[in-house]
């Protein structure tokens, strides 16, 4: 059995300047976010148990042949990458169905990882997408994977309480970071991350034709105003004075 | 399909949906209905808001499976005329956010911060970029399904109460299976909802001192929150203690902030704080220009001086 880690390919967010309120994106690093590099680390912490391969599965343009390295390097086996131009404005549903029709050819998964939310975006709806579109059980939020013969026991995380919920595989998880920490890989693992097998897709090689409408429109992208009073503050005791003006009588 | 259908397993979400979902239907000039799925006592609250209320029956409440409930709104969408599903963008909101829109053959939209309504079209905002920037969306298919962060709208007040109308739905076997429910580690407060927080950065460089802006925020009559390397790195606080984008997203009326950087990612989740104070021993740190007051200071010097002014609750 084979576990799948989703990865998507994100700007640098630490290197998106704002410019007349719009963001820039050129000349911005693509890497895989954060959240993803911890599922990553989860499937990999799999190993032991899971006899099959870690497989990074993709869906982006021409730069992610590139950008794939790095979870090589950090343990997975393989990657699976559907690379098409067309990709680059897709919305959630169309990339789940591109990621859920990779997985059908995948194979033999037992397992399909997501980060909760991707580091650009943070909808997380691709996950309960795919798992509607493949009719697989579906956890989110898990901070804890088990294995148990053909079931997986899964802790998810949840804004009040944790619950424990059991499903049979194939299952669909979302993790939130907790639940490892990403891998940061060496140097030569990166190096040698450039032997290890890819699969390359088209959307054609998938039987899927470009995106279809979108059900989702972007009108306007813009830096949110600040409006703030931007007072500077000379001792602790003007500190305290706005403290105490404001404290509930 | 005018109507508008909402849904939350929780009360106190529930009742700002049931706001939510009154300033859409008079939008769409349509109405309300309120889904509960087998919990007779969320059934009573929704009515007691004014919404009617369809109920379908299950075993367990709420349902484990995100499929089970997907199922059930579907059902209920169906029978209400509802073209527009709220949710609350709560972790199990979101999660059927998805499976539902999916089901739908909908656009979705999860964690909107805002709601405008103009020329019959509703337009849902959004952060993005790590919240860099806020994204103005609309769903252009025929049903949409919208998660709404929690506290965009304020809970609906008692009303004439609503009718509570039973569906008969078969929901389908659970393919998830809960086989324990725990509370979680940590001390299970909502720094969403406090009216003041005390937010500890990295520039709080010595854990005892933690005890000092402890000591602040009771006095002040709010919670201590944190930046997400306080409570993730050093493990001083809870996770569920974090501000911003990997955190929670406040609303306080006051926020003092404590040796925080003001990183993007963490103002995201104090953006709508009433008034913000900060200090911070770099003027350049981009804190400086979230915050409304801002002292440069050393904290480590300042603290114990500050904190001393208030009494030791």
């Amino acid at each position: 059995m084979n576990i799948v880690i989703a990865m998507k390919q994100v700007p640098d967010l630490q290197q998106v300047r704002i410019r007349d309120r719009r963001p820039v994106l050129e000349g911005v690093p693509l890497l895989m976010g954060d959240i993803d590099r911890s599922a990553l680390a989860a499937a990999v912490a799999l190993q032991d148990v899971v006899a099959g391969k870690r497989i990074v599965l993709s869906a982006g343009d021409e730069n992610l042949e590139d950008t794939v390295k790095e979870a090589l390097a950090a343990g997975a086996d393989e990657a699976a990458l559907v690379i098409d131009n067309r990709l680059r404005d897709a919305d959630s549903a169309f990339i789940a169905k591109v990621l859920a029709e990779a997985v059908r050819r995948i194979g033999d998964v037992g397992l399909l990882l997501f980060g909760e939310g991707s580091a650009d975006n943070y909808s997380g709806q691709v996950m309960s997408r795919v798992a509607a579109i493949l009719g697989w059980p579906q956890a989110g939020y898990v901070r804890e994977i088990r294995l148990e013969g053909g079931k997986a026991v899964l802790t998810r995380s949840l804004e009040d309480c944790e619950e424990v919920v059991e499903a049979d595989l194939p299952v669909v998880a979302s993790v939130v970071s907790e639940i490892a920490q990403p891998v940061t890989p060496s140097v030569t693992a990166i190096l040698r991350a450039g032997r290890k097998p890819k699969t390359v897709w088209g959307l054609s090689d998938l039987g899927l034709e470009g995106p279809q409408p979108k059900v989702v429109e972007n009108l306007e992208q813009l830096a949110p105003l600040g409006e703030r009073k931007g007072i500077v503050l000379k001792s602790l005791e003007d500190l305290l004075a706005v403290l105490r003006a404001k404290e509930k009588p | 399909m005018k109507n508008v259908l909402i849904y939350s397993e929780r009360l106190e979400l529930a009742a700002e949906l049931v706001s939510a979902g009154r300033f859409v239907a008079s939008a769409a000039g349509g109405s309300l209905r309120a889904l509960s799925v087998g919990d007779a006592d969320l059934a009573g609250f929704l009515a007691s808001r004014g919404a009617d209320v369809l109920e379908i029956r299950s075993a367990e409440q709420p349902p484990a499976d995100p499929a089970q409930i997907a199922q059930a709104l579907r059902v209920a969408a169906e029978s209400a005329g509802a073209g527009v599903i709220l949710l609350a963008s709560n972790r199990r909101g979101k999660e059927i956010a998805g499976r539902l829109a999916q089901e739908l053959g909908a656009g979705c939209l999860t964690d909107v911060g805002r709601l405008e309504a103009a020329e019959g079209r509703i337009t849902g905002v959004r952060n993005a970029l790590g919240g860099a920037t806020e994204v103005f969306q609309a769903v252009t298919t025929e049903r949409q399904v919208l998660a709404l962060r929690p506290g965009v709208f304020a809970a609906a007040p008692e009303a004439a109460p609503g009718a509570v109308q039973f569906l008969d739905v078969p929901l389908p076997e659970p393919k998830i299976r809960l086989r324990e429910t725990r509370a979680k580690a940590g001390d299970a407060v909502d720094i969403g909802r406090a009216e003041v927080l005390v937010v500890v950065g990295q520039g709080l460089a010595d854990r005892e001192d933690l005890a000092l802006a402890e000591r602040i925020a009771r006095a002040l009559g709010g919670e201590v929150a944190c930046t997400k390397p306080v409570a993730t790195d050093r493990r001083w606080l809870a996770e569920d203690r974090i501000v911003g984008l990997s955190g929670k997203t406040c609303r306080p009326a006051l926020a003092l902030l404590l040796g925080v950087s003001g990183q993007v990612q963490f103002s995201v989740g104090i953006r709508d704080a009433g008034t913000i104070a900060a200090i911070n021993r770099d003027d350049q740190a981009p804190v400086a220009s979230l915050s409304d007051y801002f002292l440069q200071a050393d904290l480590k010097a300042v603290l114990p001086d500050l904190a001393g002014r208030f009494p030791d609750t």
